[in-house]
């Protein structure tokens, strides 16, 4: 049970999509200008990560090797085609939001990496934790970064019609929520990790 | 919808309004992976802007004359997919066999164009908005030029910085972000300057 439960945590640790491996950087940055927006987002991905995730491993043995990355990919675009459908037709306001990028959670390099560094080589189970623990480390990373712009940029945060709290500030700091505070937002908790990373170093662990 | 926008007016959008790196975020990856030196910086962009002019006329034609009539539109981003990989592997093919020097500069980075969501997401960006087949070449070109401008004044900037003191923890990723944050700072403006 142990053994899961550090499969589920290496995904939002070590393995952490964002601050680990660096990947899917794109959606990262341009749907978290609020926190609703990034939760959003991280389900479709998540879904889309998980389903792959297990078709991929289920298949494994089937999949020639020389042509497993557009096997992939078809398998990637059929779960995201579905996604987009559904956020379409019962979500309209975040299809909206979202705009372009739920389409493009198909190229998304958190997904295919996943199928290609561990579902094509691990079983169905496995694979599924695995997705599980990375969808999760991409949510709570997108939750921070939406919720660090929305709470500068707008002043407040309100997830779902239920305001959570406001800063009382005389002019909110409309930046923060256009591009150039993601890019401000994302390269200091990105130097914030390495400064740990590095004192963790240093003290032998 | 699309009809009465013109066409100069896609340029300065594509280029600079929504500048795919700083405004969109699309197509990070290798803004933050390839811009190190300025001559992969260049070399990348050039094969961008290739494919994803002919991605543009190509999705085009696909979508309106072949997925519109048999009414298979819930099927656009598969065969998008598909058309920019065999567009990519084509250009990989007459590279290599006419200008292997090129070839080699570029190395990974012509396959990873596949994955480069800043293709799709011009492709995708040329469906939503109902462009023409002219309109939809021009956003596709201008996208990649805006890409191409941006890509150079970053590794230009970033070529600089190399040798800077910067804290430990801020060296690379972190540095290279608020780097673009000021570059972001700059085209953010062009929302005003230039009206729709």
């Amino acid at each position: 049970m142990s053994n899961v439960f550090n499969e589920y945590m290496r995904g939002i640790t070590k393995d952490n999509p964002i601050f680990g491996l660096v990947l899917g950087l794109c959606p990262t940055l341009a749907v978290t200008t609020s926190v609703e927006n990034a939760i959003g987002m991280s389900a479709g991905t998540a879904f889309v990560l998980i389903c792959s995730n297990i078709m991929v491993s289920a298949l494994r043995k089937q999949i020639p090797a020389s042509v497993r990355l557009p096997i992939f990919i078809l398998i990637i675009a059929t779960f995201v085609s579905i996604v987009e459908m559904v956020m379409e037709a019962y979500t309209p306001a975040l299809y909206n939001a979202l705009g372009v990028f739920i389409p493009l959670i198909v190229v998304n390099c958190i997904i295919i990496g996943r199928a290609e560094a561990y579902a094509n080589r691990n079983g169905v189970f496995d694979s599924f934790i695995d997705a599980l623990g990375v969808s999760s480390g991409f949510l709570l990373v997108l939750v921070l970064i939406g919720g660090i712009r929305e709470m500068f940029g707008t002043g407040q945060i309100e997830v779902f019609g239920h305001l959570l709290f406001t800063i009382p500030m005389m002019n909110p700091a409309t930046y923060m929520i256009l591009s150039p505070g993601a890019f401000l937002t994302i390269g200091t908790l990105m130097a914030i990790v390495n400064y740990r990373r590095a004192k963790k170093l240093e003290r032998g662990e | 919808m699309a009809a009465d926008v013109s066409l100069f007016s896609i340029f300065m959008d594509g280029v600079f309004i929504r500048n795919f790196l700083l405004i969109q975020f699309l197509g990070l990856c290798s803004f933050v992976g390839v811009t190190k030196d300025t001559k992969s910086a260049a070399g990348m962009s050039g094969a961008v802007i290739f494919v994803m002019t002919m991605a543009s006329v190509v999705s085009f034609l696909l979508y309106t004359f072949v997925l519109v009539p048999l009414d298979l539109m819930f099927l656009k981003l598969i065969s998008f997919i598909v058309v920019i990989a065999a567009l990519v592997q084509l250009v990989e093919f007459v590279v290599r066999k006419n200008l292997p020097s090129l070839y080699h500069s570029l190395g990974i980075y012509l396959p990873l164009i596949t994955t480069n969501c800043a293709v799709l997401g011009a492709v995708l960006l040329n469906v939503m908005s109902e462009y023409s087949f002219i309109q939809s070449v021009v956003f596709g070109f201008s996208a990649g030029l805006g890409y191409t401008i941006v890509m150079l004044m970053m590794s230009g900037i970033r070529e600089r910085v190399t040798l800077m003191n910067v804290p430990s923890a801020m060296k690379g990723l972190p540095h290279a972000f608020l780097i673009a944050s000021m570059l972001a700072m700059a085209f953010v403006n062009y929302f005003k300057v230039i009206p729709l």
